[in-house]
């Protein structure tokens, strides 16, 4: 087993083993009766030990993906496979493994957290019963709602149900577990909370696949994420190259930034702005040498007093990708 | 650790009888809802409204209500002989009142999940569609069952509070003792409950169309009353025997003696076929359905 963590946690994706992979999917698709294209060629792949990140606007088939990957919904073309076993086919032998929160929490508001999680459990054949109790009372203990553990589910808070959700996803040693939003509707100290069981579990070996639109958490959380837009995969890999792919700022200061910034746009600078002293522009692609547009602006009279690229965040790189905009994608 | 391993988590284990767990979740779970205990009140009450408003008219001596031939069957019996309001409490909810009861608990069973969020939890938990679906079907039976056994014990204890019992006498004008009578009563309770298998699959099948558990219960007492009322109209006489109802009141032929078994074997049958291609629909349905919900 030494050698199988190991390998999990090989931070490189992509290296060609196939077996690696916790979650992979290839051209998977997903066209809804009515026409409507919700996952477009889909090809994932999450490495086992990974906390990775799964990003995306509202309505860019994150959700849809998901329930294909649990086997909720039956892909029109392509593949998933998740554990190794195709998706849903695999579904009873998969599962056992997988925790998951899928789209908030949904409890039985008429029973007691206690006993929705039994129940939760029960509806699993491979769950033993004798351990029943004994496990859930750890999940409800790990999540901090032991407390509350005998109060009917429709008096707990959005908060206290996002836990309960947790609990049922953590009532059994997981090998992966997805959640979807899982700090949606906790307080500060509530995602505290429930990020460091995430850091938790992810040191104990288990994967998770983390669908947050919250992107300071992906950056905190996750080592690698991917990012879609409209049914289509715009990115994955290790949360650091993909924040160093979104270009970063050209930052020049300078007490002629009128004639700084002409420079920049002779040479082909794009999405400058000026801000007082402050010129920005589009970091110029790579294979430019900095220094050579630093000499051009001096031979061109203009006093640099800084001059350098402001690296890009993961939110720079999530908005360039999906666009500004705050329309939902259709 | 080899490609293999890794491409086929260990299948788990197998236990022996892997649906009671579920089964008696779910019959838990229906049971104990604030809405299936309201159901079951009503019921409770209906035989006590008929042996008070029974008692009442009869309260001077005087055979029940004028003519004496109003009302649900049995109604004249039961001041004679406490036992014969559970036959009449049975003839009177069966057409319209256990079904309703049956029909809300069948049609919520699976679009009431899906509204409520909680299908999918069940479904990556990982329930099994086929035994999900076959542990719904089984405690939709049961709430059947114990619908109509709270009606019967509920007629058996008012009737023996309101009016006298002991040997009964059948249709067939023959007397059998009290005993006898209370074992005719169960056999009577359990056809009943089989005679609502059919409709339950119905509204199992129903539920599995819709995200909506009150618009799988309304179309499902819907589809009841229309079949109903297409039973007694008599130029569709010919489509009559074929329709879930139509051999509901059956039952009182067990008290016969002997007793007449053609049309409830026939009621049987009825039940057989559909819950067969109901439940298979039902099945064919939810397993190949996206759970979008």
């Amino acid at each position: 087993m030494e050698r199988t963590a190991d390998r999990a946690a090989d931070p490189v994706p992509g290296t060609g083993r196939d077996t690696d992979a916790v979650i992979e999917t290839r051209g998977l698709t997903k066209r809804y009766r009515g026409g409507q294209l919700a996952v477009d060629g889909l090809d994932l792949r999450v490495p086992g030990g990974s906390v990775f990140g799964f990003l995306g606007p509202n309505g860019s088939g994150k959700t849809t993906t998901i329930r294909m990957l649990m086997g909720l919904v039956e892909p029109t073309s392509g593949t998933a496979r998740v554990l190794g076993a195709p998706m849903p086919a695999g579904a009873r032998t998969v599962l056992p493994h997988v925790g998951a929160l899928i789209e908030g929490p949904a409890p039985y508001g008429f029973l007691t957290g206690r006993d929705n999680l039994v129940r939760y459990d029960r509806a699993d054949p491979t769950a033993d019963p004798r351990t029943r109790r004994a496990r859930v009372e750890a999940a409800l203990e790990r999540v901090g709602l032991a407390a509350a553990a005998q109060k009917k589910a429709k008096a707990y808070s959005l908060g206290m149900k996002q836990r309960l959700g947790l609990a049922a996803a953590l009532l059994r040693p997981r090998r992966l577990l997805v959640l979807d939003e899982p700090t949606n509707g906790l307080d500060p100290q509530g995602m505290r909370e429930i990020r460091a069981l995430v850091r938790e579990l992810a040191s104990e070996g288990t994967t998770v696949f983390l669908s947050s639109h919250l992107l300071d958490e992906i950056e905190q959380l996750c080592g690698h994420a991917a990012v879609m837009a409209r049914g289509r995969l715009l990115v994955q890999g290790p949360v650091a190259e993909i924040a160093a792919h979104a270009r970063g700022r050209l930052v020049v200061t300078t007490p002629d930034p009128d004639s700084a910034a002409r420079v920049l746009r002779e040479r082909g600078a794009s999405g400058i702005l000026t801000d007082g002293e402050r010129v920005g522009a589009d970091a110029p692609p790579p294979e430019t040498e900095l220094a050579d547009l630093n000499a051009a602006l001096v031979r061109e009279g203009v006093r640099v007093r800084s001059f350098g690229v402001e690296r890009g965040s993961l939110e720079d790189a999530f908005v360039a990708l999906t666009g500004e905009g705050f329309d939902v994608a259709g | 650790m080899s490609p293999a391993e890794l491409t086929a988590p260990t299948a788990p284990r197998r236990r022996a009888l892997w649906t009671l767990g579920i089964l008696r979740s779910e019959l838990v779970t229906v049971l104990r809802r604030g809405r299936t205990l309201a159901l079951l009140g009503v019921l409770a009450a209906v035989p006590v409204l008929i042996g008070i408003a029974v008692r009442v008219e009869t309260g001077d001596g005087s055979p029940a209500g004028p003519g004496g031939g109003g009302g649900p069957a049995f109604l004249t019996q039961a001041t004679h002989n406490g036992l014969f309001l559970v036959f009449a409490a049975l003839s009177a909810t069966l057409p319209v009142l256990l079904p309703m009861a049956a029909g809300v608990v069948a049609g919520d069973s699976v679009a009431g999940e899906a509204s409520a969020g909680t299908l999918r939890y069940l479904l990556v938990a990982p329930a099994g569609r086929s035994r999900l679906l076959l542990a719904k079907y089984t405690s939709v039976l049961v709430f059947c069952l114990v619908a109509t056994l709270v009606v019967a014990v509920s007629a058996l204890v008012v009737g023996s509070l309101l009016f006298p019992v002991g040997e009964v006498t059948t249709i067939s004008g023959t007397r059998i003792s009290f005993g006898q009578g209370l074992v005719r009563a169960a056999l009577i309770a359990v056809t009943v409950a089989v005679s609502l298998a059919g409709f339950a699959a119905l509204g199992l099948f129903v539920s599995t169309l819709t995200d909506s558990g009150i618009a799988a219960m309304a179309a499902t007492v819907g589809v009841l009353i229309t079949a109903q009322i297409l039973d007694t109209m008599p130029q569709l006489e010919a489509i009559g025997p074929y329709l879930f109802p139509h051999y509901w009141l059956s039952f009182t032929d067990l008290l016969r003696e002997p007793v007449y078994w053609d049309e409830m074997v026939r009621n049987l049958g009825l039940q057989a076929l559909y819950t067969a291609v109901f439940g298979s629909a039902a099945w064919a349905r939810f397993t190949t359905k996206d759970i979008t919900a």
